[in-house]
């Protein structure tokens, strides 16, 4: 989970690495006011997870509360790359001697951390990794040893930093360290790190991304979900506890096992070229070993997407067994007419492994009109790009 | 031969007083691999189906001679088995509990290498099979048949689909190293045995999109593997910046793309399947 500028400074704060005091807002009002509390000249930063934003007009300076209250009005509700403005960071404006850049970060080629550290801060780093990699220090951490005060001196020694800045650098990576393990982090990375003319090191940005596996040990962590910015359907799929993703497609995906869902993605993908551009509406992982209620949720789930033209299920029963995906299918079907919301969609269905002829009599037997059993993967997505296609064009027609 | 797994291999199953775990033991030893032994903290003396169960690792060694532990621990425990099987010297230790804090498996990985002489696969895997000798993990047993093909993939589902379409030609052993952002067992490790392994003749290797594992694979074979490979790729429609199921599995910026990945892999002469029935297709035409 990628958190907020202003999440991540909480967390900075809470292992004392040195941010600017802020407030983050909702409201013009509250900018406003928060401005006034703070009570010198103020940025205003538009809280949104992508990149860009500076370039974007998402960073303003404002003089006065009034000014802040204007430019935050601006800001809130802006559209940056798809990301709409919820909240701003109102904090105060900082002089800046220097910008530097530093992160820790997971390695997965070395199986291990990585430390990365510039004096070339305030810009986009893989720019600078791609044009002065020589200025882009880069330090394993091991992840047994960790930052310790040696392998701290280590990075900075590496990037070259002033040394009016090197003891705080130091002190400040040990804590970012603490950040990363502490919180089960992927990545901490400050960018700008910058010195002030007065000498004192602060982080004027602040990224995060949190281990979602770990959120067990991290009851606080609950609060850092972002309801706003989910799209209703997976915010729906995840009270379900299902592995929902909303793309924007014809075809409803329902399938097990995180691959084999990718793969069917692109195999009805494929397909849907012959018929004018059909592509996957979501990515859905029912999981291994699901029962029926589970494929059945799933696809209440896809079904409910205005999207959606048709669906294609698409299970290997390894641990799943196929008769439970079939009953699921059946239940859903029945389950849905029952509340008044009967499918009109045709649902295309590839079984295949465990218990798979079971599976395949059950559907036969229901003798649904919408249902429809394929033998072959990519023979399904085929003609569930066809049926997908068809109603789309009969909707246009 | 094979790799890793073979008629030699003495099972236990850390975990297996557990729902999974128990289940997971009965399909295994149906399917005619030697479970030799169950660990679970505070449980010594009990059994499951009359496996017996011990309190630690080192007495189950003691008593049964086990080789190959397979992992059914829930994730807050997981590290602590897996490094107990490390300190233990087993030689294979197979992971399948999903959901372990990458933290956890980058600590347990650094242990095991710092230790030395074990060879995690995983976690979040369906574990490795040698069809018809011996099978740890939950890859279902009968849905191929043992011949000469050797099989790496991260995804659990997909193994499963490759090994039914080419279930009539068989495979020697079939790898499933997970989808996690840190594994134990690479796909250069697999590619690496599979070449020395007199009993695999052509190798199918799938990959997804995240990392770079699959370029740095490519470099691999173009210097080190002279037996044919074929690819298969999942997740050219992923967008970017989502996780897709396997926390591995996210696109960030240019790297990792399954374009990326598949040209890395042409490059060096791997054919690559537009879908898995293609890729199998293309190993059917090499096999005949």
């Amino acid at each position: 989970m990628d958190l907020y500028e202003y999440q991540a400074k909480h967390l900075f704060g809470k292992h004392g690495v040195p941010v600017t005091s802020g407030e983050v807002c909702t409201t013009a009002d509250a900018a406003r006011e928060a401005s006034r509390k703070i009570g010198s000249m103020v940025v205003v930063k538009a809280q949104v997870k992508v990149g860009g934003r500076g370039k974007a007009g998402g960073v303003k300076l404002a003089k006065t509360p009034d000014e802040t209250k204007a430019t935050a009005a601006a800001i809130l509700g802006m559209d940056i790359k798809g990301h709409t403005v919820y909240r701003v960071l109102v904090t105060e404006a900082s002089d800046i001697a220097e910008e530097y850049y530093v992160s820790f970060l997971l390695d997965r080629a070395n199986r291990t951390f990585l430390a990365m550290a510039s004096v070339a801060g305030g810009v986009d780093i893989e720019e600078v990794a791609a044009t002065r990699p020589d200025e882009l220090a880069m330090i394993r951490v091991d992840a047994l040893d960790g930052c310790t005060p040696e392998k701290a001196l280590e990075i900075v020694e590496a990037a070259g930093f002033p040394e009016a800045a090197k003891v705080q650098i130091v002190e400040i990576l040990q804590r970012l360290w603490r950040v990363l393990i502490d919180e089960d982090a992927t990545l901490v990375e400050v960018n700008p790190l910058v010195l002030t003319p007065t000498g004192q090191v602060v982080a004027l940005d602040g990224k995060v991304t949190l281990d979602g596996n770990a959120h067990y040990r991290h009851a606080s962590h609950a609060d850092f979900v972002d309801r706003d910015n989910t799209d209703p359907i997976e915010l729906r799929a995840a009270e379900f506890d299902l592995n929902y993703v909303k793309l924007h497609g014809e075809v409803g995906i329902v399938g097990n096992g995180a691959g084999l869902v990718m793969s069917t993605l692109d195999v009805v993908a494929y397909a849907g070229e012959e018929f004018g551009g059909i592509k996957p509406a979501n990515f859905l992982d029912i999981g291994g070993g699901a029962s029926a209620d589970v494929m059945a949720n799933g696809l209440d789930i896809v079904l409910n997407d205005p999207e959606v033209e048709a669906v294609f299920v698409n299970v290997f029963g390894g641990i799943t067994s196929c008769d439970a995906v079939a009953n699921g299918i059946v239940q859903a079907m029945g389950m849905l007419e029952a509340k008044g919301e009967p499918v009109t969609k045709p649902i295309v269905c590839r079984i295949d492994g465990n218990n798979a002829e079971e599976g395949r009599r059950i559907l036969n037997e229901a003798e649904h009109d919408l249902i429809e059993l394929v033998d072959t993967m990519d023979g399904a997505a085929r003609r569930v790009a066809e049926l997908a296609a068809a109603r789309k064009a009969g909707k246009q027609g | 031969m094979a790799i890793w797994l073979d008629t030699n291999s003495r099972i236990l199953v850390q975990g297996m007083t557990g729902s999974e775990g128990t289940k997971h033991t009965r399909r295994m030893v149906a399917s005619g691999a030697q479970i030799v032994a169950g660990v679970t903290p505070g449980k010594a003396g009990q059994d499951v189906d009359g496996i017996p169960v011990f309190s630690d690792v080192p007495s189950a060694m003691d008593a049964t001679g086990a080789n190959v532990s397979v992992v059914f621990v829930p994730p807050r425990f997981a590290k602590a088995a897996i490094e107990e099987s490390v300190d233990a010297g087993l030689p294979l230790v197979v992971v399948i509990t999903e959901g372990i804090p990458v933290h956890d498996t980058a600590q347990f990985f650094q242990y095991a290498v710092n230790f030395g002489g074990t060879r995690i696969i995983g976690p979040n895997c369906p574990g490795i099979i040698t069809p018809g000798q011996s099978n740890a993990g939950i890859i279902p047993a009968d849905i191929a048949k043992p011949g000469r093909i050797g099989l790496v993939s991260k995804s659990g589902t997909l193994t499963y689909q490759m090994m039914y379409e080419l279930r009539d030609i068989g495979f020697s052993t079939c790898v499933g190293i997970g989808g996690d952002p840190i594994i134990g067992t690479t796909h250069i490790d697999c590619l690496e045995a599979f070449e020395a392994d007199p009993d695999t003749d052509a190798i199918v290797m799938i990959g997804e999109i995240g990392g770079d594992a699959e370029e740095r694979a490519a470099a691999f074979i173009k210097d080190h593997v002279t037996k044919p490979v074929v690819g298969y790729v999942a997740g050219f429609t992923a967008p970017e910046g989502k996780t897709m199921g396997h926390a591995g599995a996210i696109v960030s910026g240019s790297a990792g793309t399954a374009a990326a990945k598949q040209e890395a892999l042409e490059g060096v002469g791997v054919k690559v399947g537009k879908t898995p029935s293609a890729t199998a297709q293309l190993m059917r035409e090499l096999m005949s």
